[in-house]
């Protein structure tokens, strides 16, 4: 990233606070839609009243689905249904105008509207998960200092792919039809609608090398559970990794995208 | 300086006809045909020139403005700008260039004009007091005072178009592109906006290519116009040259101060317009007068006839576009 690219991040940063506190439709929708997790917790914590379920107590229900409402609120991303529409419009354009990769300004416009994008449910999940579920929690000093790094690999991965997604709407002008089977995937095998290890072993294979694990479950696994010297090894090299091929992805689709760009409308 | 040459651009457009059964049909089989929106299409615009781009809707203007901003990759030829190959989109090509679509805003939707200056600042890299030197020049010129912190979405649309004008050249380019800069803007706006391009021009020594369905716009800037047609192009040079080769005949406008004849009238120049079939005193009249014959016209319309209001002028660009496309379109398709 260059110097002038660098310096333009704080602008780009304050605008993207200014545009989420301007969306205050879209803002309230997010905060009401992000609450899936909640819906997994109230079911799965009376699944496991009476006995643990393969090993999960209702108390380690709780603290699963408010850490998972915490990761997925901090590393959420709509930038595929931005690009693609912006693509679809010709509005893409004006961005292609512009002397700086349409990467950095989507990504500093997501960044800057995390906070108030998580302004009620991280509050209320971090105060539910510290009184309520304290005990399943990681004491680790070493986990604990990991999860700010892996939610960072986390959100770099969930936007990469969303930026790649969007990006398809280069080469098919409606696009979002895969986002209903990115979402599929994401659902099942991220952790997002159950933890992983409840998963039947085949799906719980696939689920352990493929990216949905790190955009989500890697982060809440670091949160509540104990891992062992080779655990946080994968998690963190699977992480890094996927990082590495996400960006990859998304700036080859996008580049080869721009390349047939039609620039519709006058 | 920009330079086109051989410049085509094709576009694959699937084409199905109306009806269900053809809509299930091109669910498994679909049509496509190549659209040739720029043809083969070679010109040089040195810096500093002031050059109108005209066309009939769909002639390849704004697609070949497009390629020339680097938003479309040209499907054969060169293009170069300013020393560059515009679709590589190298951040010292964009510093130089911009591109101004009525159509298409660049603003910030729900934020104040202020808020896409600042960005565009950022983004362009412009030092903090250049940057306040040009948004107070272009604020002054464009008199946008008050519209600086009013949400795009609430300005009218000359409003709009005056301060996408200030974003797009906030970063001082020296290459403009102007697509349809004024589209349904009010006159006065026009020439406001009119003034302001060609005072930028002057000052920055600015190259311009100017889109425009408005032919006052382009007779007010360009002394130079390119004409396409069908993506070719059917014209390169001066204005008033295209003017007098296509209709050396002017037009003499002017008011009845008495009824006349029509024999009176064809003695002078042939009517032009709706058919005046009363012509009474406070009729406008307007008559094509060949070059010749203009002293000895206007004599005799001032001295006889008493004519009131007189004007000569050229023949309106309209007109001539409209005989030249007249001509292409047969070249085209020839008649049985």
């Amino acid at each position: 990233m260059s110097s002038r690219t660098l310096r333009a991040i704080p602008t780009l940063l304050r605008i993207g606070v200014a545009e989420t506190v301007a969306y205050r439709a879209e803002f309230l929708v997010w905060i009401l839609t992000t609450t899936l997790p909640l819906v997994m917790l109230g079911l799965w914590t009376s699944v496991a009243e009476e006995a643990p379920f393969r090993g999960y107590t209702g108390a380690d229900f709780i603290a699963y689905y408010l850490a998972t409402l915490i990761v997925r609120n901090l590393t959420g991303s709509w930038v595929a249904w931005q690009i693609s529409e912006e693509i679809r419009l010709g509005s893409m354009s004006m961005r292609l105008l512009r002397p700086i990769h349409p990467f950095i300004v989507f990504g500093a416009s997501h960044v800057a509207a995390i906070p108030f994008r998580s302004l009620v449910a991280v509050p209320i999940a971090v105060i539910l998960l510290v009184s309520s579920g304290a005990s399943t929690l990681t004491h680790d000093p070493l986990q604990l200092a990991l999860i700010v790094p892996s939610i960072i690999l986390a959100w770099i991965i969930t936007f990469s792919l969303m930026f790649a997604l969007g990006s398809l709407a280069f080469f098919i002008t409606k696009s979002m039809a895969l986002l209903n089977i990115y979402f599929g995937l994401f659902s099942l095998l991220s952790g997002y609608l159950l933890p992983l290890p409840l998963m039947p072993d085949w799906i719980a294979t696939i689920a352990r090398w493929a990216p949905f694990r790190f955009m989500l479950s890697a982060p809440v696994e670091l949160m509540t559970r104990n891992l062992d010297a080779g655990d946080l090894t994968e998690l963190l090299v699977g992480q890094t990794a996927w990082c590495v091929a996400c960006l990859a992805l998304a700036l080859w689709v996008w580049n080869e995208g721009v390349r047939r760009f039609e620039a519709v409308g006058g | 300086m920009i330079r086109a040459r051989d410049l085509t651009k094709h576009f694959k457009v699937h084409k199905r006809p109306p009806g269900f059964a053809n809509a299930m049909r091109s669910l498994v089989k679909r049509t496509y045909t190549v659209v040739k929106a720029v043809d083969g299409v070679s010109f040089t615009i040195e810096r500093g020139e002031r050059v109108g781009f005209l066309g009939p809707n769909g002639a390849g203007k704004t697609t070949t403005l497009k390629v020339l901003a680097g938003l479309l990759h040209p499907t054969t030829g060169e293009v170069e700008v300013e020393g560059h190959v515009p679709f590589k989109r190298q951040r010292s090509m964009l510093e130089k260039i911009t591109l101004v679509m009525g159509q298409r805003s660049q603003l910030i939707w729900d934020l104040p004009p202020s808020e896409t200056y600042a960005m565009n600042r950022a983004v362009f890299d412009v030092p903090h007091a250049q940057f306040k030197a040009t948004l107070d020049e272009l604020t002054e010129l464009l008199e946008l005072g008050d519209l600086l912190d009013k949400p795009a979405r609430q300005l009218s649309l000359g409003e709009r178009m005056k301060c996408e004008l200030a974003a797009a050249l906030l970063h001082r380019p020296t290459t403009l592109f102007l697509d349809e800069p004024t589209i349904g803007l009010d006159v006065a706006m026009q020439l406001v906006i009119r003034e302001f391009v060609r005072n930028y021009n002057q000052r920055h020594e600015a190259t311009v290519l100017l889109t425009s369905h408005y032919m006052d716009d382009v007779v007010a800037l360009c002394p130079r116009i390119i004409v396409i047609d069908a993506g070719k192009l059917i014209h390169d040079g001066d204005l008033r040259a295209l003017v007098k080769t296509m209709d050396p005949d002017k037009r003499v406008s002017f008011t009845l101060t008495a009824p006349a004849t029509h024999e009176e009238l064809a003695r002078v120049g042939t009517a032009l317009g709706d058919p005046v079939t009363d012509l009474r005193k406070g009729q406008r009249i307007t008559l094509r007068v060949g070059e010749r014959d203009i002293a000895s016209a206007v004599g005799h319309l001032l001295g006889t006839m008493r004519a009131a209001d007189l004007a000569i002028e050229d023949p309106p660009l309209e007109e001539i576009l409209r005989v030249m496309f007249g001509k292409s379109r047969d070249a085209r398709e020839p008649k049985p």
